[in-house]
């Protein structure tokens, strides 16, 4: 083994970096200067996000403890934009209320952690790295959601989460303990052929799977999602919805795909039952919320049902359509969120009755929304309906046809939800509508890169045809 | 190894283990006390590993390795878990479940 071969995990060491100077940052800036910490942080990860895309070789690291080839290469490169683009939306919030509590670079740093966690978790070879993948992505954000030390409602969203983060991550781990005993080894490469379908092995599988369930909020596990989105910070119920829900959903396809490939007739009726009742309960529960953030909550709940439909055809289409969904899912998602973002940022409301007249006062941000709010809805010119569009194809492609009507049926009632938020801006009056305000530079930034992502991936299909060929990697 | 206990009596001491952290988890009225109760899960878990790794697979030692690490992540976040309940309790004076409730549904 020569140190050339540690090039394997270039985004991770560079990520780590990052993480270290941002440390040496934060000793050596005086007081006065803070504010430069948020630019110098987005600076460099905007560099990492571009050195990202430079390809990379396919190999193993550590005896097959870490492996890294293009597929995994792209889902870094997603995770990366994504993260970029939520740093450019949370700038203004962190140079105006974070950075003078002297709180700007545990937030980075707390945020880099769990990115390097989810970096490891994808990369992952075998259960021991998944495991420390998993709870190097998720313990930080706990952090994160009671970031606001002040507020109740932030301090209740982190228990909340980290109590519920913990039983996951317990009942995962006698999932896999389970699957340890029958198969002799953690190493996937070895459980592949080890693997049969005896009773232990399959209580083993639906233990693990309900921790990977947690972090994707699927519906059995899905209560800690509203109340954390709404306690914790805008930035970071963002990250959660987003990036934390995309590389839980790519490890779980890998996972699904390779490793329980053998248990596929087990899983296919769990994936069957749990995407119907994600997908209900999340649009059904959707409708009653004011609150915005509430709202994008169970939105994102139902959009990881709407996943499923891709997840359980286990061929190379339903592999690419996922990964093309879920990005589609990021831009939309962040656009939305941003726009919550700078209004609550400027005037402190969240709730769906304060959107009135928005359109009036402040055009952009309305169109942004309603973008964002089409794109999630599935309304043909923006992105998000190819991406829905192609989830199902797979799915019928298979012969799901009762499971692709009742998706279909969610698109609908999906869509009375997403219209309620686009009647409010757009036709509804109000004497206390928002007043007009200019965002800044990053925020303007952040939202048009994500309407650009809404607008061109859904007509650009070299990228598909690019995510196709990549998905050959898994199947 | 031990002599005179097979692996069964093991493993359903440690399935026991499991169920009474999750019946905790979900009883409890103390968060304390719900944490203490995932701390039976893990280490349900834990114990689990080493035994199947000693009774099973004597010839590697991946089951041990997962429990110190197990041991070492659980540490973690019992530390984060209780960091966070200190600061709830500087604002509402109580550690109690019922009074985490101002978010429902």
């Amino acid at each position: 083994m020569n140190f050339s071969s540690f090039l394997l995990m270039r985004q991770e060491i560079i990520l780590l970096t990052i993480i270290l100077l941002l440390l040496v940052a934060e000793i050596s800036i005086s007081k006065s200067k803070k504010q430069s910490i948020v630019h110098l942080a987005i600076f460099l990860f905007g560099i990492h996000t571009i050195v990202g895309f430079l390809p990379i070789e396919s190999g193993k690291l550590f005896g097959g403890m870490f492996h890294s080839n293009e597929l995994v290469h792209f889902f870094k490169n997603v995770l990366n934009v994504g993260v970029f683009i939520l740093l450019l939306q949370s700038a203004d919030w962190l140079q105006e209320k974070v950075v003078d509590e002297n709180k700007g670079t545990e937030f980075f740093i707390l945020l880099f952690s769990s990115l390097l966690g989810m970096y490891f978790m994808i990369s992952a070879g075998d259960f021991l790295m998944f495991y420390l993948g998993l709870e190097l992505s998720t313990l930080p954000v706990a952090a994160l959601a009671a970031f606001e030390v002040t507020k109740r409602i932030s301090s209740e969203a982190g228990i909340k989460f980290i109590l519920s983060a913990g039983l996951a991550s317990g009942v995962s781990l006698f999932g896999i303990s389970m699957l340890y005993a029958t198969s002799g080894s953690i190493y996937f490469d070895d459980i592949i052929t080890m693997i049969s379908a005896t009773n232990l092995t399959i209580l083993g599988f639906v233990l693990f799977f309900a921790g990977l369930a947690f972090k994707i909020s699927l519906v059995p596990f899905h209560f800690w999602t509203a109340d954390v989105y709404e306690g914790a910070p805008i930035s970071v119920a963002s990250y959660l919805s987003v990036i934390s829900k995309g590389a839980a959903v790519f490890i779980l396809m890998i996972l699904f795909f390779t490793v329980f490939k053998t248990l596929m007739h087990v899983w296919e009726n769990i994936v069957y039952v749990i995407a119907l009742a994600t997908m209900f309960i999340g649009n059904l529960f959707a409708i009653r919320q004011q609150n915005m953030k509430r709202f994008l909550a169970f939105s994102s709940i139902a959009q990881a049902g709407f996943i499923l439909l891709g997840l359980i055809t286990g061929t190379q289409l339903g592999t690419a359509t996922i990964i093309y969904f879920v990005m589609i899912y990021i831009f939309s998602n962040l656009a939305a969120f941003g726009v919550v973002q700078a209004i609550s940022l400027k005037t402190g409301k969240e709730n769906m009755n304060d959107y009135e007249g928005l359109y009036r006062t402040n055009p952009n941000l309305s169109l942004v929304m309603m973008l964002a709010l089409f794109s999630l809805a599935g309304i043909p010119p923006v992105a998000g309906f190819f991406g829905k569009f192609f989830l199902f194809t797979a799915a019928a492609s298979e012969g799901y046809y009762l499971l692709v009507f009742l998706a279909v049926v969610n698109v609908t009632i999906s869509l009375y939800y997403y219209l309620l938020v686009v009647r409010a801006m757009f036709l509804r009056t109000s004497d206390q509508a928002i007043p007009y305000f200019k965002n800044k530079l990053y925020m303007r930034l952040g939202l048009l890169i994500t309407v650009i992502g809404i607008l061109v991936i859904g007509l650009y299909s070299p990228l598909y045809d690019y995510i196709f060929e990549l998905s050959k990697n898994l199947n | 190894m031990i002599a005179g206990i097979s692996i069964y009596e093991i493993l359903t001491v440690t399935s026991i283990l499991f169920f009474i952290g999750i019946y905790g988890f979900i009883t409890r009225k103390n968060l304390i006390s719900v944490l203490i109760s995932i701390e039976l899960i893990l280490n349900a878990s834990v114990v689990n590993f080493v035994v199947i790794n000693k009774y099973l697979y004597p010839d590697m030692l991946q089951g041990v390795i997962f429990s110190i690490f197990i041991i070492a992540v659980a540490a973690a976040e019992t530390a984060l878990a209780v960091s966070i309940i200190i600061n709830l309790y500087r604002q509402i004076s109580s550690v109690e479940v019922k009074d985490t409730e101002i978010m429902k549904y």
